[in-house]
């Protein structure tokens, strides 16, 4: 096996509840994987079997060959930054960075010269004698990722590192610690709800919900070709509507939704349900406007969002159903009466799933 | 992580807990209903026979009523005033208010006397100013025992409501205000309701204290019965069975209360830690306003402290020279001499400093390993070691004093039972169990406090169980270990209800002899040693607290 960190088919019930249903995953030495879902899906505990906070009932986790599911934390070498940094208040931020250093018995100059580098490694040089109490909330962060990686552990551990970050922070913090990770090059597994931060750290994105695991892919995967409804849901904006499906067609396929027949492109990922009713998750690009027309949905504008330069309208059908356009922002005014068609551009972004959500 | 160690930890500490502290109760429960042959119900029928008992419960039961009343109708006013408007010196006035805190038991009982007693300063002045011919009131009974009960109490309404007070979300008035609630529905409706926990928090201290309340009736109670003193003495007369029985009749009624009282209770513990700023302070700003206002918090203030004065004055008058003046006629160090250098009369002060600080050490000790064995986890050992730890609160000290004088008078090492009483040893264990729950409030609060976040990242750091002990658990946990430490040691170094049934002559603590000077007449030397109790304690209070707060 060349995977560096691997996940066997981890199992934890906490009173019986599942938390974690058979997570298997398999990264490279190097890998940045991000943990993706809502609370309660999983993630988190997945992150704390891998720390050994949490032995799994079933299941190994490996390292590099080394099976460490029973290996206390203490002696596991995985590092972690705590969704609230967990930095020792009481002692400043040198002896934050010296803690793990000192463990492995590393002292004296080596000591210092080590954890000079990492508050270098951090852009947090000169920073040492200060105390935990007079840093900012992103100057912790680092500091809080430079104790991690002081002790230059196997696996870097992080529990969403950017939830405590103000917005304006966060977006330049997040490509600081792509940069950084991959500067080090250390096997890193990140927890996170947020979609973008998922998406923009890691190098593939695992996608969790009720303890199991949807799709692991890259980004480009997860978006282009979602697994499930949920994915889709999850990853990205889209929304949804009923529709039939007729069968094949020339471009792919034909749906016939609120009494309108569409020639779409058949979604890559998961296989077409058989004809009959089905759900369609639609991307906001993947739709137009169009004056009313009988080859398009009749719809009515209800609202409308500014995204960068252009905005997304919402508009209900007269079917009743809530789908969402992206168009220039002054297309048409609230309450307008239009048609909804798919783009013509080809390359996807409907994606149909049987009527389950499955 | 390393569980076997903490079940094993906890399953010790049970032990010792229950040995300590249940297995003493349990004796006093059947050695009421046992007799030299065999069961019996000769005791709770005597005790149920005689209007004497009956009049002592109700004694009990009536005072510690009427003092929640009296401290919570001096308290609540005064947290209102410091905490709403800004006075001038409202800062200082604010901390001196809750000196009684620093006076013992026994020491606010003898200040009194020196205060208010037949020969006392006030009576005598009162006595001059009218003319009268002999002391315009008697320090006794009923009325006596409130007032000391007042002013030693008011000081837990005082303080829970004062930060009651402090941690309420201004924003809330605010919001009340916008809602078109006046001044009286806003104070009914919104204030109040959030100040239940601080209310029933101090109502229920404010009772279990009077009605464990000894020093006071003890020394005032004159012809007045309550039940402390009522098992004391039937003790004294022998009457073992019939003061087994008093004994559960007084620990029922403190467990009646603690049920009666116990939503209050659990609304305490939730309502700390609540977010948002309190109310800014309302400036007091008319000049005629703020000279009333001064006038009567100095007042106030003084009226608080004159028995902290009464004591320092007394303190320093020889022996006999002052009979009848308002003010003595001359002063001395010489009672302080004494008390430093004669050796019969250092000994007390030596012994209640080493009893206090063994114990103190202990309850630490006991108080640590039970907040970290028990914080974070929900088993059944846990909560039992939580309920052992907070048992002794429930219980007045002269049912535990009396439950660990019958538990270890007896050798018989194979039911756990050794002799204690007599030896130097009963009185640190007594005053041990009886400060294990406030020294385990204080320290479980402060582990509950830690991040838990924090062991595991000393863990992923490779640090074990030692070093994160060692170098992140204790240095954090020192405010709460100083608080415990601090409350513990000031409670044992002024214990009167515990010593006086326990002490022998080689032990004897402060307290006893306090009373012993009384006794000679010896007023002078009684105030001294009640001045350094009452010095020792303010001190160890400030280093708590100062310290508490910097961590």
């Amino acid at each position: 096996m060349s995977a560096f960190l691997q996940l066997e088919g981890l199992v934890k019930r906490f009173d019986g509840v599942l938390a974690v249903d058979r997570v298997s995953l398999a990264m490279e030495r190097g890998e940045l994987l991000a943990l993706l879902g809502p609370s309660g899906s999983g993630k988190t505990t997945t992150l704390r079997l891998l720390a050994g906070f949490d032995t799994p009932d079933q299941g190994r986790v490996v390292v590099a060959g080394e099976d460490v599911t029973a290996v206390a934390p203490v002696s596991r070498r995985f590092g972690m930054v705590f969704q609230h940094y967990a930095l020792f208040p009481h002692l400043d931020v040198r002896a934050n960075v010296a803690f793990g250093l000192e463990s492995l018995g590393v002292h004296g100059e080596e000591l210092d010269r080590r954890v000079e580098r990492a508050l270098a490694l951090v852009d947090l040089a000169g920073f040492g004698p200060r105390g935990i109490a007079q840093l900012s909330g992103g100057q912790q962060q680092r500091v809080a990722l430079a104790r991690a990686l002081a002790p230059e552990p196997r696996v870097l551990l992080l529990d969403e590192p950017l939830s405590n970050l103000d917005p304006t922070l966060r977006e330049r913090t997040r490509r600081e610690i792509r940069e950084l990770i991959h500067r080090v090059g250390i096997t890193t597994v990140l927890v996170t709800h947020e979609q973008d931060e998922a998406f923009e750290l890691g190098d593939r994105v695992a996608v969790m919900r009720g303890g199991r695991l949807e799709q692991v892919g890259t980004p480009d995967e997860l978006y282009g070709a979602p697994a499930n409804a949920f994915v889709a849901g999850f990853v990205g904006q889209s929304s949804s509507a009923p529709v039939t499906i007729v069968g094949p067609s020339a471009r792919g396929v034909r749906i016939l939704i609120e009494g309108v027949e569409w020639d779409v492109d058949a979604p890559g990922g998961a296989p077409l349900p058989p004809p009959g009713p089905a759900v369609m998750l639609v991307r906001p690009e993947a739709l137009r406007l169009t004056p009313p027309d009988p080859a398009a949905i009749p719809a009515t504008i209800t609202s409308r969002r500014f995204v960068g330069p252009s905005a997304v309208f919402t508009a209900r059908t007269d079917g009743g159903a809530t789908l969402e356009v992206v168009a220039p922002p002054q297309s048409v005014p609230a309450g307008a009466r239009v048609g909804l068609m798919p783009s013509r551009r080809v390359g996807g972004g409907i994606h149909l799933f049987p009527p389950d959500g499955r | 992580m390393k569980r076997p160690q903490v079940r094993l930890g906890a399953a010790v500490l049970l032990v010792l807990l229950l040995w300590l502290v249940a297995y003493p109760l349990v004796l006093v429960l059947l050695d009421g209903v046992r007799g030299p042959s065999g069961w019996t119900l000769a005791f709770v029928r005597e005790f149920l026979a005689r209007p004497t008992e009956w009049e002592a419960l109700w004694g009990s039961l009536w005072i510690s009523v009427v003092s929640v009343l009296l401290a919570g109708a001096i308290g609540i006013p005064l947290a209102f005033l410091f905490a709403r408007y800004d006075l001038p010196g409202g800062r200082v006035l604010g901390g001196l208010v809750a000196l009684p805190a620093v006076l013992p038991p026994l020491v606010g009982v003898l200040a009194f006397l020196f205060l208010y007693g037949e020969t006392g300063f006030v009576s005598l002045l009162v006595q001059r100013v009218l003319g009268l011919t002999e002391a315009p009131w008697r320090l006794q009974g009923a009325g006596a025992i409130l007032l000391v009960h007042a002013y030693s109490m008011y000081v837990y309404f005082y303080l829970f409501v004062r930060a009651a007070l402090q941690s309420f979300d201004g924003s809330l008035l605010e919001a009340a205000a916008s809602l078109g609630a006046g001044r009286w529905r806003t104070l009914w409706r919104v204030v109040l309701p959030q100040l239940r926990p601080a209310l029933g928090g101090a109502a229920l201290l404010t009772f279990m204290t009077s009605l464990a309340s000894f020093s006071a009736p003890y020394i005032f109670g004159g012809g007045f019965r309550v039940m402390p003193t009522q098992i004391v003495a039937t003790r004294l007369n022998g009457d073992d069975g019939l003061a087994m029985v008093e004994t559960l009749s007084l620990t029922l009624l403190a467990l009646i209360a603690l049920w009666l009282f116990r939503g209050g209770v659990r609304a305490a513990g939730e309502g700390a830690g609540r977010k948002g700023a309190a109310p800014a302070r309302v400036p007091v700003r008319h000049p005629a306003a703020r000279l009333a206002v001064a006038a009567a918090g100095w007042g106030l203030a003084a009226v608080l402290l004159l028995p902290h004065l009464t004591l320092l004055l007394v303190s320093l008058v020889p022996v006999g020279t002052w009979t009848i003046e308002p003010l003595p006629p001359a002063y001395t160090l010489r009672n302080y001499l004494t008390l430093l250098q004669d050796p019969v009369r250092a000994k007390p002060l030596a012994n209640s400093l080493w009893l206090a600080t063994a114990a103190t050490a202990a309850a630490v000790a006991v108080a640590l390993a039970g907040a970290v064995t028990t914080a974070r986890r929900a088993g059944r050992d846990a909560r039992a070691i939580e309920t052992l730890l907070a048992l002794p609160w429930a219980v007045p000290g002269t049912v535990f004093a009396i439950a660990l004088a019958t538990a270890f008078s007896v050798h018989a090492p194979w039911v756990g039972r050794v002799i204690l009483v007599g030896t130097i040893w009963i009185l640190p264990l007594a005053y041990l169990v009886r400060n294990l729950p406030i020294t385990s409030r204080a320290i479980l609060a402060g582990v509950r406090a830690l991040d838990p976040s924090l062991d595991e990242a000393a863990a992923t750091l490779g640090a074990g169980r030692a070093r994160t002990l060692r170098r992140i658990t204790l240095p954090l946990l020192r405010p709460a270990l100083l608080a415990g430490a601090s409350l513990a040691f000031v409670t044992a170094l002024g214990d009167f209800v515990t010593s006086i049934m326990l002490y022998t002559y080689d032990t004897r603590p402060i307290s006893l002899e306090i009373l012993s000077s009384l006794r000679q007449a010896d007023v002078g030397v009684a105030a001294a040693y009640g001045v350094v109790l009452m010095l020792v304690s303010a001190a160890v209070f400030a280093v708590g607290a100062d310290r508490g707060s910097a961590g």
